[in-house]
């Protein structure tokens, strides 16, 4: 089989989504809220971590690109590189991306297209990462009058970081529009119902991000690769 | 800081060719829902194909250590109230 460009760029803006949001997850690690929640987000990081590794592979070699790559050439939106802040602010950023993660596979997984496979796989994993995300939004929203004020926080800050989901990745063969639709009508429900208000800030254009897919970076993500590459980078070559 | 208290549930599980559930452990949650996703993450690992049930341990009523003997003799020196003296056929499964 040959891999065209498209493909691999498309490979690499994907990958990219799931290695960087699974580094960010498995920041919890030691210091969830419980036990059981601790379980919940380590699962979703593997998750996520097995979809970039099939990913990546697509678009080379899975552990050069991952380690050897600089800031400017990872291709994830800018969404998932934010960091966890508060449970709150990790629940809303999963909530965002869960659910465009689950539309586009579940569009890409009808396809015969090169991530049909990959996506029929993934899409059971995701709807679990977007049901988990969901049922706390949930809890959180329509908690106490502190959790309700963090999960409000949360959903404003990160609202200009979800446009960007919806630029057209070449070699993704979706109807974007339509995707973007689906996502804002689905998010604006869950938030509802968690007696959130649907933010009226930019998602896109001036005032938000926008450019993770074209290779540039906000500023926290720069010391995530770097703790993420230390080891990789003072022994090059070294097999593990 | 208040500490929402979250309850004790036991958690039962039947494995995709078990027969019938089967305690398997228990865990923390805030409420059934949330109950049944640790579970799944923590006694399942997602297999396809099994069936949980969780239970607040608060609902489950245990027979007493101490009454074990009351409780439980009368039928163990009475031979004739087990089954065990019938011939079982052959090809009868699940007995």
């Amino acid at each position: 089989m040959t891999t065209t460009v498209p493909t691999k760029t498309a490979a690499l803006a994907l990958g990219d989504d799931a290695l960087v949001l699974s580094h960010r997850l498995g920041e919890w690690m030691g210091h969830a809220p419980v036990l059981e929640e601790e379980v919940a987000l380590a699962n979703i990081a593997l998750d996520l971590l097995g979809q970039a590794r099939v990913l990546l592979s697509m678009a080379g070699d899975e552990d050069d690109l991952a380690y050897l790559r600089e800031e400017r050439a990872f291709r994830n939106v800018q969404l998932v590189e934010q960091p966890n802040g508060d449970f709150a602010h990790t629940i809303v950023r999963q909530l965002y991306f869960s659910t465009y993660q689950h539309l586009l596979y579940d569009r890409l997984a009808a396809t015969d297209g090169p991530f049909a496979g990959l996506a029929a796989k993934a899409v059971k994993e995701v709807a679990y990462h977007r049901d988990h995300a969901e049922q706390w939004t949930l809890r959180l929203g329509d908690g106490t009058e502190d959790s309700h004020e963090r999960t409000r926080v949360a959903v404003d800050a990160l609202w200009r970081f979800t446009g960007e989901m919806f630029q057209p990745v070449d070699g993704v063969d979706v109807d974007w529009a339509e995707l973007e639709t689906a996502w804002l009508e689905q998010v604006s429900q869950v938030l509802r119902r968690a007696t959130l208000t649907v933010p009226e800030g930019p998602r896109s254009g001036a005032w938000s991000a926008g450019a993770g897919r074209q290779g540039l970076h906000t500023e926290p993500f720069g010391r995530m690769l770097a703790e993420m590459q230390h080891l990789h980078r003072s022994h090059p070559g070294a097999s593990w | 800081m208040t500490n929402t208290d979250w309850p004790l549930w036991e958690v039962f599980v039947r494995s995709r060719r078990g027969l019938s559930h089967t305690h398997a452990g228990s865990l923390h949650a805030p409420d059934a829902e949330f109950a049944l996703r640790n579970a799944r993450d923590l006694y399942t690992r997602r297999g396809e194909g099994v069936s949980i049930w969780v239970v607040p341990a608060a609902a489950i009523t245990a027979s007493s250590p101490d009454e074990k003997d009351p409780f439980f003799e009368p039928a163990a020196d009475k031979p004739y109230r087990h089954p065990t003296f019938y011939d079982i056929p052959e090809g009868v499964k699940h007995l």
